[in-house]
């Protein structure tokens, strides 16, 4: 168990070198954003002293260096653009994200697994085939199309909702929350329903096929058998085992939430990290742009890790460390 | 008795499904519009010249101001039909999703018969890279790509190409380390029949079905995500009008009830993806050996 955790945290270390690796070079081998900062009259010695500003007449390697060594303490470097930290640029609007993809994943899991559940005990019941033929269709939408029907649908036609915004927020222990109004729920609403509508699917998905199979076992027959209440056997039984599963993909896609709530935030002007990052990419603000992708990757690294070992220790079955396929 | 040739048994197949054969009809309809958009276009909406400002923001089914045509699906901020700028936008929109593809199944397949057929070292250490990637999600691989290279049609499509190249590479590797223990296989080493042509005669037709039905697949998923690109703003240039980029133009006008601009070529898209799901979801069933009746 020692031996795997430390070849998984050597992995994930790795993983972290790499993509820094790539994503410093990479963006900094594009574009000069001093052409953006110095007017066009400027001269030869006014962009020199604005490079030199930037840091960016020192060589490449001394500047990656920096960058890793400064990252290691905690700073990303400092946007072109705003004028202050980079990472404090984007934790701050890190709550208004994680909100959004807590709401949306729980509002998944919550409408997916009943749902699930219904079409893999009853897979020939019309309601069964509904859902599954919903999910298909929650499969294909693309995101930002969905996004764009709610708000036409339920802002535009029925003014039920507000088109966009984070509306007011209360802060909780120093955060910022806007689930604690009415108004701030009525913003949370739609944005939370598109971001939550492909992992939706997927939880339905996962659950019809994890019921069906459980239904067949055993260990059904036998409850059943035994005068347990339906209820009772699909709720504690049948659930119990197909959770497994359940967690891993939750976990897994969490971190594919935050990815995607760049397109959900673009499309409900929704002020968290994921439009800070489509903003700064056509501002060429790089250092913010670094930032981000370090801090995404860094959170995806650390929520596979942390799912890797909550499969291991939530099903016994799953040997960790020996042969992998 | 007639004889039955392998295209044969494949229609005959593929037949069996109505909704399938449906998608396939709508399909080829949608590809023949989008290759043929100058041709069956009313206006070329990029020349300037075509356009008439009288004709701005029509409703769908107005007639045009010099009482010639009509706007079927209206018109926007320009008075450029939105018809035609359907069709001229699912061309680049297909351009950009197959060109990807085919680029992404190259590398893919190339990986993938090197590692399955090396195996050992080799294998472990390209499965490793394919897996670490496919732990990301696709919208995140071309984020990261985009923000490194940058707009336009070629940068656009390589971080598609970097999004989706590991599924080719899996799928490939799983089929080859079936098939190379095959009685085939050992014949054509014991031939001392090069490895190139043992990989790419005899091996890589075998790799086909399931690279067919992945694909299939992925042509919808690349479609949809450079629509999200370039929706997004960070796709194709403004130059390179996909449909993505016509359904981000309508969207400031949705507000105000205008919402032909951007729902007409949203539900091109979503016929363009739904249609390739139906007819890839077919083929699954249709070219998986598992489930052939024989």
């Amino acid at each position: 168990m020692i031996g795997y955790l430390l070849s998984r945290i050597g992995q994930a270390i790795g993983v972290l070198a790499v993509m820094s690796f790539l994503v410093f070079f990479g963006i900094f081998a594009i574009g000069n954003p001093v052409d953006m900062f110095v007017s066009p009259q400027a001269d030869q010695a006014d962009i020199a002293r604005a490079t030199a500003a930037l840091g960016l007449d020192r060589p490449i390697w001394e500047q990656y260096g920096r960058f890793v060594g400064n990252a290691l303490s905690g700073d990303l470097g400092r946007s072109f653009v705003h004028g202050t930290g980079a990472l404090p640029l984007i934790l701050e609007r890190l709550p208004a994200t994680l909100e959004l993809a807590l709401v949306a994943m729980a509002l998944a899991v919550l409408v997916g697994i009943p749902l699930g559940l219904w079409a893999g005990v009853q897979p020939d019941s019309w309601i069964a085939k509904a859902i599954m033929g919903g999910s298909i269709v929650g499969f294909s939408l693309p995101t930002f199309w969905v996004g764009l029907m709610l708000i036409l649908v339920f802002a535009v036609e029925l003014q039920w909702l507000p088109s966009g915004g984070r509306g007011p927020v209360t802060v909780m222990a120093g955060v910022p929350l806007s689930i604690t109004s009415i108004e701030g729920l009525k913003h949370l609403l739609l944005p939370a329903c598109n971001l939550a509508l492909f992992k939706l699917s997927l939880i339905v998905r996962l659950t019809r096929s994890g019921a069906r199979e459980a239904m067949l076992q055993d260990y059904v027959r036998f409850a059943r058998a035994k005068g347990l209440a339906t209820r009772r056997v699909i709720g504690v039984h049948v659930l119990k085992n197909i959770m497994v599963p359940i967690v891993t993909v939750v976990g897994m896609e969490f971190g594919a939430l935050l990815a995607f709530s760049v397109v959900t935030e673009t499309i409900f002007a929704w002020p968290g990290m994921g439009k800070l990052l489509i903003d700064s990419i056509n501002l060429l603000d790089r250092p913010v742009v670094v930032a981000y992708l370090m801090l995404v990757v860094l959170i995806y690294v650390t929520i596979n890790f942390v799912t890797d070992l909550a499969y291991s220790t939530l099903d016994p079955r799953v040997r960790l460390g020996g042969a992998s396929a | 008795m007639k004889e039955s040739t392998p295209l044969m048994r494949f229609v005959f197949a593929y037949r069996r499904n109505t909704v399938a054969v449906v998608g396939a009809v709508l399909l080829a309809l949608i590809m023949a519009a989008a290759l043929l958009a100058p041709w069956v276009a009313q206006q070329n909406p990029y020349d300037l010249g075509q356009l008439d400002m009288m004709d701005a923001r029509l409703p769908p089914g107005s007639a045009a101001s010099d009482g010639r045509s009509t706007y079927w699906l209206g018109t926007d901020a320009q008075g450029r039909d939105m018809l035609s700028a359907i069709l001229y936008g699912l061309r680049i929109s297909v351009f950009v999703g197959l060109a990807a593809t085919l680029i992404a199944v190259a590398i893919g397949v190339l990986v993938g018969l090197t590692s399955g057929y090396a195996g050992g070292r080799v294998d472990a250490l390209l499965m490793r890279v394919v897996d670490t990637q496919l732990s990301f999600p696709a919208i995140l691989i071309a984020l990261i790509l985009i923000a490194i290279l940058g707009q336009g049609v070629g940068k656009v499509i390589t971080a598609l190409v970097a999004a989706q190249w590991a599924y080719y590479a899996r799928t490939t590797r799983g089929v080859v380390l079936v098939e190379r223990g095959r009685e085939y296989i050992e014949a054509a080493r014991v031939l001392a029949l090069p490895k190139a042509s043992i990989l790419l005669r005899h091996l890589l037709p075998n790799c086909l079905p399931a690279l067919i039905v992945v694909g299939a697949l992925q042509v919808a998923s690349a479609i949809a995500l450079e629509a999200s690109l370039s929706f997004l703003g960070v796709g194709l240039p403004i130059t390179e009008p996909s449909l993505g980029l016509l359904i981000a133009n309508g969207f400031s006008y949705m507000m105000s009830g205008k919402y032909w601009i951007s729902v007409f070529p949203g539900a091109a898209l979503l016929l363009t993806i739904l249609c390739i799901n139906l007819v890839a979801d077919q083929l699954r069933d249709v070219l998986n050996p598992r489930l052939r009746t024989d």
